[in-house]
């Protein structure tokens, strides 16, 4: 093992500079039975609860192994920047097309956000809705388990059903797996032109109807949004595409007053509502919620009941909830849907997760254990 | 004979065949289990045909909680389970065992909710792929994923093959297209896994679910996202003199910021083959490419144009768009007709390798090479977008050793594709057809964890033990469950 891996600070830093390093030192652990809080970029998860002594890092493991934007694949270890990602194929006119978010603003930290955490944490921004969530541009990993087995799943291909897909399942565990070495991602054409769509005074109720017909007509919506009597649809392509995409659907919705913002100005709107900013100037707990997009309209009303703000996204499907309610009431509002906690607040530690129902919750315990025998990767993040 | 080999069947199984199928007929309403070999012989093999083998029985439910009654007797009787949707699997994963039980979902044929609000379907898994895009025809949806095979193949084989079509490349295929699922555990639990909303919060498990080949539990219904209707699509015909400038087109294409919804790749043999038996007038040369945009007509009249813009660069034989629906059918009907076609120039097995798009001028080449090698023609037709081939080797099945040298041909194919960085198999699955060179792709670590969560499902090993996994490899599993 290299000696220079180890920093030494508040609790260790081990960051490997390979598989095999990696694989090392996650066997050693495993035998040993220590605790590992597995970070992408460092400093800023803020997993205080987590029963860990040491901090495993991706933040040597770096690099872009392979682009070919002809093949619309990227390969990447998992400590690459995100911003090194991105900048990489804005250079070649592409992009991820599930538009990553950053964390930072929200959860005012400073650390640098890595591609193998925007995996770990299936990170997806306002175009899932027309594009997909990270695990649907997921073409393979590399990752070591919790007894410092090395694993290959998936590879670089578009198309591969070869054997079981444990690329979907590392896509969102959250390091408790195992932790990632490298992944490789489809990637897709920067579109020439963005419009967006803004109308004003419509209530949630009105919005989600206008999301519902907008996002059933063949103008490829990819972005809508409603926060406090404002609601945005964004539609995207070639020049003329765009224009016309806008065209159509300003007539669909003749009734209503809306304006357009264009290109530099819609992107920068869109940067904003990916990165939740509006719930960047607080520090009161905030939920990301999953929902039926039709149900939205309640679950706000019951959200607002309960004190505090919600941003909708995914045209109704993401609910974010900013507010100091109680962990239980929470949830229990949400209970037609998934609430996970992204920022604690002043609150006590509570679940980030919700409880999963019997059988997926006995499944995914296993299947944890089977990843991670002894219980050392993010110990009890997702459960027991 | 064939090469693939099945465990020998457990006799204690055999003996006991009467109590299950009694068991079976006791629980489950008249007419669901069927095990007369007359009517069991439909369901003795899947579209890879040389290989047969009847079953013990075929049960047949129409609901859920009999997929369930089913699978409990079983269990407890410790016989396999094949399950089994249309039996249109190209890679052997609907071959039962003659010491199994094939439980079909084909039964379960309901369509259970549609909502265009929120975008999804909800239906019992033996509806077939075709009929669920008629449901939403009238209301302006479709649901994407289109493999060939539509008008016969079920949702239920979709899901476990993950399977794929032309209209991939810009849609995903079956996992992308998946919100949530109802399935039956091998102890004959009913588990509910995501749901209509766009991610579930927990360990992606319906991700794990779609392509497991049934191997870890049987689905019986499923929720689809649903898309809107193009309002319209086109074609254009692109005719090349060799084949890798065919290549290098589609490589332009992808780079120049297009995504069309299908790239398709036909050569030579193949289009000699459509020429003979579909009557098309495409033209004669090395290599056609049929590209399809939609769009409304201004998008499309677009797309084409700068389409035509980088074939032009690239010299063309011919650049040939349609105009019109029965332009855009004549341009289609070759491609469409292409495995009829081959099928009367005799035996075929069809591959399904995929490569790295940058990869296909050299493995086209390759293929070649071996094709003079094994002294066997091959035809080559696929998905070029996505680099996802299909080779089809042609030979005689009654000339003796030709389908043994068939087979070996394939493999090496299959070989060299995971050699330039691609995989085995890229929507037919792994079956039996390519278990013993899940090697190449993987090694025994990444195989072992694949097996550990088998062993998290179905602990006894009990769906579709014998395929997917080399035999030997699976062997230590398979021998523990049976013991236990
Ligand atoms: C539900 C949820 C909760 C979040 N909570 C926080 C939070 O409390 N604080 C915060 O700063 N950001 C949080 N984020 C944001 C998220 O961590 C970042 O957007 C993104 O992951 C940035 O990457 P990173 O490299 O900084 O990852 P990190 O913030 O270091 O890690 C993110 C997650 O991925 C895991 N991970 C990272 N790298 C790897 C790897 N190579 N292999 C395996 N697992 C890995 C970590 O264990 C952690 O669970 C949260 C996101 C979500 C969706
Ligand atoms: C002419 C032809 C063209 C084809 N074209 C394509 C194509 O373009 N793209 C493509 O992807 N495939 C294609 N295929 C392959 C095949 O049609 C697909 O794999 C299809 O999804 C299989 O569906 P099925 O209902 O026939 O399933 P089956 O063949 O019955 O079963 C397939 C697999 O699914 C499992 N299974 C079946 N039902 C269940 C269930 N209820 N629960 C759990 N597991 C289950 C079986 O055990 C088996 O392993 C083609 C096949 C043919 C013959």
């Amino acid at each position: 093992m290299n000696p220079n891996s180890k920093i030494n600070g508040p609790t260790e830093v081990f960051s490997p500079n390979d598989d095999a390093e990696l694989s090392a030192f996650l066997a050693d652990s495993y035998a040993r039975g220590i605790p590992l809080r597995i970070a992408g970029g460092g400093t800023r998860l803020d997993l205080g609860a987590l029963n860990a002594q040491q901090t495993l890092t991706s933040r040597a493991l770096t690099g872009i192994v392979t682009y070919e934007p002809g093949a619309l694949t990227l390969i990447a270890r998992a400590g690459t920047p995100l911003e090194e990602v991105e900048q990489t194929l804005a250079e070649e006119g592409q992009a991820l097309a599930f538009e990553p978010m950053d964390h930072r603003g929200l959860l005012g930290s400073s650390g640098v956000p890595t591609i193998g955490g925007v995996v770990a944490a299936n990170v997806s921004g306002p175009r899932r809705l027309q594009a997909g969530a990270c695990r649907d541009h997921l073409l393979g990993v590399r990752f070591v388990d919790g007894s410092g087995r090395k694993i290959k799943n998936g590879g670089r291909v578009m198309k591969n059903v070869t054997g079981l897909d444990l690329s979907k399942l590392m896509c969102g565990s959250f390091g408790t797996l195992g932790v990632l070495t490298e992944v490789a991602l489809k990637t897709l054409p920067r579109a020439e032109r963005q419009l967006t769509l803004v109308f004003s005074k419509v209530s949630l109720q009105e919005a989600c109807t206008i999301f519902a017909s907008a996002l059933a007509t063949p103008y490829e919506v990819s972005g809508a949004v409603y926060h406090q009597e404002s609601a945005w649809l964004r539609v995207e392509g070639f020049a003329q595409q765009a224009a016309y995409r806008a065209d159509r659907l300003k007539a669909l919705f003749r009734e209503n007053q809306i304006d357009v913002i264009a290109d530099e100005e819609s992107r920068a709107l869109w940067r904003d509502f990916k990165n939740v900013e509006v719930f960047a100037q607080s520090s009161e707990p905030l939920w990301r919620i999953l929902i039926k997009p039709s149900e939205a309209p309640a679950l706000a009303r019951s959200l607002q009941l309960l004190g505090g703000d919600v941003f909708i996204d995914w045209g109704g499907g993401l609910v974010w909830y900013c507010g100091s309610a109680q962990s239980a009431e929470v949830r229990s509002a949400a209970s037609a849907g998934r609430a996970v906690l992204i920022r604690q607040g002043a609150r006590p530690a509570s679940d980030r997760f919700p409880e999963d129902a019997g059988a997926i919750s006995r499944l995914s315990a296993a299947l944890r254990k089977t990843f991670d025998p002894a219980g050392i990767l993010n110990p009890k993040l997702m459960g027991d | 004979m064939s090469t693939i080999a099945m465990p020998k069947p457990d006799a204690r199984i055999l003996a006991e065949a009467p109590q299950i199928i009694a068991a079976l007929r006791d629980a489950l309403p008249a007419g669901t289990v069927i095990s007369d070999p007359e009517e069991t012989r439909a369901y003795e093999c899947d579209a890879l045909t040389a290989y047969r083998c009847p079953p013990i029985a075929v049960v047949l439910p129409r609901t859920t909680e009999e997929v369930a009654t089913a699978m409990r007797i079983c269990q407890r009787f410790s016989v396999p389970v094949v399950p089994r949707g249309a039996g249109t699997s190209l890679a052997g994963g609907a071959l039962p065992t003659a010491d199994s039980v094939v439980i079909a979902t084909i039964r379960l044929r309901e369509i259970l909710e549609i909502d265009t609000t929120n975008r999804f379907i909800r239906v019992q898994t033996g509806v077939t792929n075709l009929s669920v895009s008629a449901e939403l025809e009238a209301e302006g949806f479709f649901y994407a994923p289109d493999p060939s095979s539509q008008l016969a193949c079920t949702i239920a084989g979709n899901i476990a093959m993950n399977s794929g079509g032309a209209h991939c490349l810009k849609y995903g295929v079956t996992t992308n297209n998946l919100m949530g699922v109802r399935c039956v555990l091998t102890d004959g639990e009913i588990v509910e896994v995501g749901g209509p909303f766009m991610d579930s919060g927990g360990l992606d498990i319906l991700g794990l679910l779609c392509g497991s080949e049934g191997q870890l539990a049987i689905v019986t219904e499923a929720t689809l996202r649903i898309v809107p209707k193009p309002e319209d699509a086109r074609p254009m015909l692109i005719g090349f003199d060799s084949a890798e400038t065919a290549g290098e087109c589609v490589a332009r294409i992808i780079r120049s910021g297009l995504i069309p919804v299908a790239i398709e790749y036909m050569d030579d043999v193949c289009l000699r083959a459509i020429e003979a038996f579909a009557k098309t007038d495409y033209p004669k040369c090395a290599a056609v490419l049929i590209v399809e945009v939609e769009g409304s007509q201004g998008e499309i009249a677009h797309q084409i144009e700068r389409i035509r813009e980088i074939a032009d660069e690239l010299s063309p034989v011919e650049f040939r768009s349609s105009r019109n629906k029965d332009e855009s059918l004549a341009i289609w009907k070759g491609r469409k007709s292409a495995f009829g076609a081959m099928g009367r120039l005799g035996d075929y097995l069809c591959l399904d390798g995929t490569v790295p798009v940058s990869k296909l001028p050299y493995t086209l080449k390759r293929i070649g090479e071996l094709s003079k090698h094994y002294g066997l023609e091959v035809a080559n037709v696929f998905h070029a977008g996505d680099g996802n081939m299909h080779p089809l080797i042609l030979f005689n099945a009654n000339a003796p050793g030709e389908l043994e040298r068939a087979e070996a041909y394939g493999a090496d194919i299959l070989r060299l594709c995971v050699d330039v960085g691609g995989c085995l198999t890229g929507e037919h699955g792994v079956g039996i057809e390519k278990r013993d060179l899940m090697s190449k792709q993987y090694s025994a670590e990444d195989m072992a964890i694949q097996m550990d969560i088998k062993d998290v499902f179905d602990p006894d090993w009990l769906l579709n033990p014998a395929k997917v996994f080399p035999l030997d490899v699976s062997q230590p599993y398979r021998d523990r469950a049976s013991r236990s």
